[in-house]
């Protein structure tokens, strides 16, 4: 398969390794957070640590939609679902994220709540079309990948004069995200997360381009890397960063040229500012409130609006408490810190988000990676016989 | 075959309610319609029950329910599968399958002239097998309680002496194939999917594979495992097998058979062909000096042609799944969770 077969070619992989392993210096680590989960993804698919000196390390980010809504949004998405009678179009990933008390969207459709599981936008409308008599509410999570489908189906609904669909729109931006975890006392002040460079967002960039980088290479001083989601993509990047924290620069490079480009995809960014503004500020799984890290819905648009049109309750939102999601997403945890990983929470029965979306890093360490926990339980074993 | 009354019509009617009723209707749907496409000596006897002579030996038995959705798809249609699936998970068994039954539920309002279709199409199936439905039933549930029509089908079969072939048999040492390209069902299956459609050139590998088994059998008698990939796909298959016999398994992610299409179809809907469903493979265990002989049968077989031998067993209390991926790392093969595609067979 053309564009796909190369970046995943064995022999080249070979050569990038041997080229990292020379070039990085033995005598430090290189923290590279990857901000997406797609990245976190192929690195597991993948096996792309195996080939990786051990003092080259991946922090995961929180680029991972599903994992990053909070638990508040999600039971306000069931009680949408369920007390207002309507049917509620959401991506797949969604369905089994535990909101409070466990409940999720799967088993509020159990419990006979009309909910949809849809491949994009257009299926939502298609739904809405199709059911004129019923309320089709589009459940709109995702960063700035998946903001201007939503926008385009706005637009759609409006032009077609649908007067059954609405948008409950949970739409986060990456740069916002990027530079809060930065500015985290865990980076600043306590020095609990190292990070030393970033991968940055491949499908996002696409979108938004590479300039919304500068400022915080620039600002913070940490190198940015745009990389394609291929596992030869994630190496090259990791070379450049390598290159770059060893020359002490920290400029916004780009290895996914073949898609992106400085100022990204103009007619995009015009569809997504007709349709949304900024949020002064949304919360996030795992890093709280973070001013102007989301968008809404325009007052132009108020008719097309979920969340003006059904109201919810105030309720007491909760997470697991002991699940460690949170810090996870932050990069101050790993998935095998967490003491449900595992054991009460697998993929089968997700406790926490990480563990529910192929994006989230509890679900990658435990679909992927179990081996290595094997590997290192291994030897204690043998010394407790 | 007469009907009672001259000819239902069934080119253009419907089920409804009296087709299950025990009356009139259902004697015709079930002489008109189904005697008709699916007669063999023992079905015509018309008893409740067929009777029949059984071989000497171990007997296997086999029954599988079929509601897939859509009904027609490329390469097939749920008439077809619900004989090959059935047929297959007797052939899993290294047996050869003797006699089929078949069970309809049906919705009213479906159309007969499709139920025509499915059942010319399952009767196209057992005779292309040699296998006969010798008895079958039918019942008709009220419209909105059913999706048309679901079938179960029900096999029996004789083992070969000296074939012993189960889960639990799988050894570190042994060697892993595969007898073809993998996820053709189940992208086949999605590519006529309401809110996917796609276009594409794939067909369901849709087929009964008894006679590959006896041709594989006939070579390697002492094969320890057969198993169908269908629902969970391959790497469902491959950790049943890991954690009935309490070995590991390690894989070469680059000696897996994954058709361009397919392969192209997972990218871009985010799927692992490793977990797609397939309805006309199987994956074998044999002992490593056996598995070149094999490999060699497999690919003489017209359903074998693109087998490929995939891995090996390994020692492993865990009972992981490893791969080794095209970039030469490591990863864990594990269960599919939750469900990727509902009703897929």
């Amino acid at each position: 398969m053309k564009y796909v077969d190369e970046f995943r070619d064995r022999d080249l992989a070979k050569t990038i390794a041997e080229a990292i392993r020379q070039e990085a210096d033995p005598g430090r680590t290189y923290n590279i957070m990857e901000f997406c989960g797609g990245h976190t993804h192929a690195i597991f698919r993948y096996g792309v640590k195996d080939l990786m000196p051990e003092n080259v390390r991946f922090v995961h980010g929180p680029g991972c939609p599903v994992c990053v809504l909070p638990v508040r949004r999600l039971d306000d998405a069931v009680e949408i679902a369920e007390r207002h009678d309507v049917i509620l179009c959401t991506y797949g990933d969604m369905m089994r994220v535990p909101g409070t008390k466990q409940r999720s969207l799967i088993k509020a459709k159990a419990d006979g709540a009309d909910i949809k599981m849809v491949y994009s936008t257009l299926d939502a409308l298609k739904i809405a079309r199709n059911n004129p008599d019923r309320e089709v509410v589009f459940f709109a999570i995702g960063f700035e990948t998946t903001t201007p489908p939503t926008a385009v189906a706005i637009k759609t609904a409006e032009r077609e004069r649908l007067k059954n669909f609405s948008v409950f729109c949970n739409h986060v931006l990456t740069p916002s995200a990027i530079g809060h975890i930065l500015e985290s006392p865990e980076v600043r002040e306590l020095g609990t997360v190292q990070i030393d460079g970033f991968l940055g967002p491949s499908h996002v960039s696409s979108v938004i381009g590479s300039e919304p980088y500068e400022f915080f290479a620039e600002e913070f001083g940490k190198p940015v890397v745009i990389a394609g989601f291929e596992p030869l993509d994630v190496m090259q990047s990791a070379l450049m960063l390598i290159r770059q924290i060893n020359e002490g620069r920290h400029e916004v490079e780009n290895e996914y040229t073949r898609v992106v480009t400085s100022e990204g995809n103009l007619k995009a960014q015009q569809l997504v500012s007709d349709v949304f503004e900024l949020r002064q500020s949304f919360e996030w799984r795992g890093l709280g409130k973070v001013p102007y890290s989301a968008l809404k819905i325009r007052e132009t648009y108020a008719a097309f609006d979920a969340e003006k049109r059904f109201e919810v309750s105030e309720k007491k939102s909760r997470e697991v408490k002991s699940c460690e999601c949170p810090a996870i997403l932050r990069g101050v945890k790993k998935p095998t810190d967490c003491k449900l990983f595992g054991t009460v929470c697998t993929p089968d029965s997700p406790m926490g988000s990480c563990m529910v979306s192929s994006e989230g890093a509890c679900a990658a360490y435990w679909t992927y990676g179990r081996h290595r926990e094997k590997a290192r339980a291994a030897p204690v074993k043998e010394a407790a016989e | 075959m007469n009907a009672i009354t001259p000819g239902i019509s069934h080119r253009k009617g419907a089920v409804d309610m009296a087709h299950g009723g025990g009356g009139r209707a259902m004697a015709e749907l079930i002489d008109d319609l189904f005697r008709r496409h699916l007669s063999n000596s023992i079905l015509d006897q018309g008893n409740d029950a067929a009777l029949f002579q059984v071989p000497a030996g171990r007997l296997v038995m086999s029954t599988d329910g079929h509601v897939i959705s859509p009904l027609f798809f490329p390469g097939g249609d749920i008439g077809s599968l619900s004989v090959h699936g059935t047929l297959n998970d007797v052939a899993m068994a290294g047996a050869k399958p003797l006699y089929l039954t078949a069970g309809f539920i049906l919705e009213e309002g479906f159309p007969l002239a499709d139920l025509e279709r499915i059942v010319a199409s399952m009767a196209l199936a057992a005779r292309e097998a040699g296998v006969p439905i010798v008895t079958g039933d039918t019942k008709v549930v009220e419209k909105g309680k059913g999706d048309g029509v679901f079938i179960t089908t029900t096999g029996l079969g004789v083992v070969p002496e000296d074939v012993h072939v189960s889960a639990e048999r799988a050894r570190p040492g042994q060697a892993i194939l595969l007898s073809g390209s993998i996820g053709d069902h189940g992208v086949a299956i999605l590519s006529k999917r309401e809110n996917l459609e796609f276009e594409t050139e794939i067909k369901s590998d849709s087929a009964a594979l008894h006679t590959l088994v006896a041709d594989m059998i006939e070579a390697v008698p002492g094969i320890a495992v057969l198993r169908d990939p269908t629902r969970g796909g391959l790497a469902a298959t491959l950790n049943e097998v890991a954690r009935s016999a309490g070995v590991g398994m390690h894989l070469d992610e680059t000696t897996i058979p994954v058709k361009p299409d397919v392969a192209a179809a997972c990218e871009l809907l985010g799927l692992d062909p490793l977990y797609v469903a397939n309805e006309g493979k199987l994956v074998c265990l044999c002992d490593a000096g056996d598995a070149e002989k094999l490999l060699a049968v497999m690919k003489a077989h017209p359903l074998g042609r693109d087998a490929a031998i995939i891995g090996k067993v390994v020692e492993d209390d865990a009972g992981l799944v490893e791969m080794e991926t095209e970039i030469g790392g490591l990863r864990v093969v594990d269960w599919l969770s939750g469900e990727q595609l509902p009703r897929i067979c």
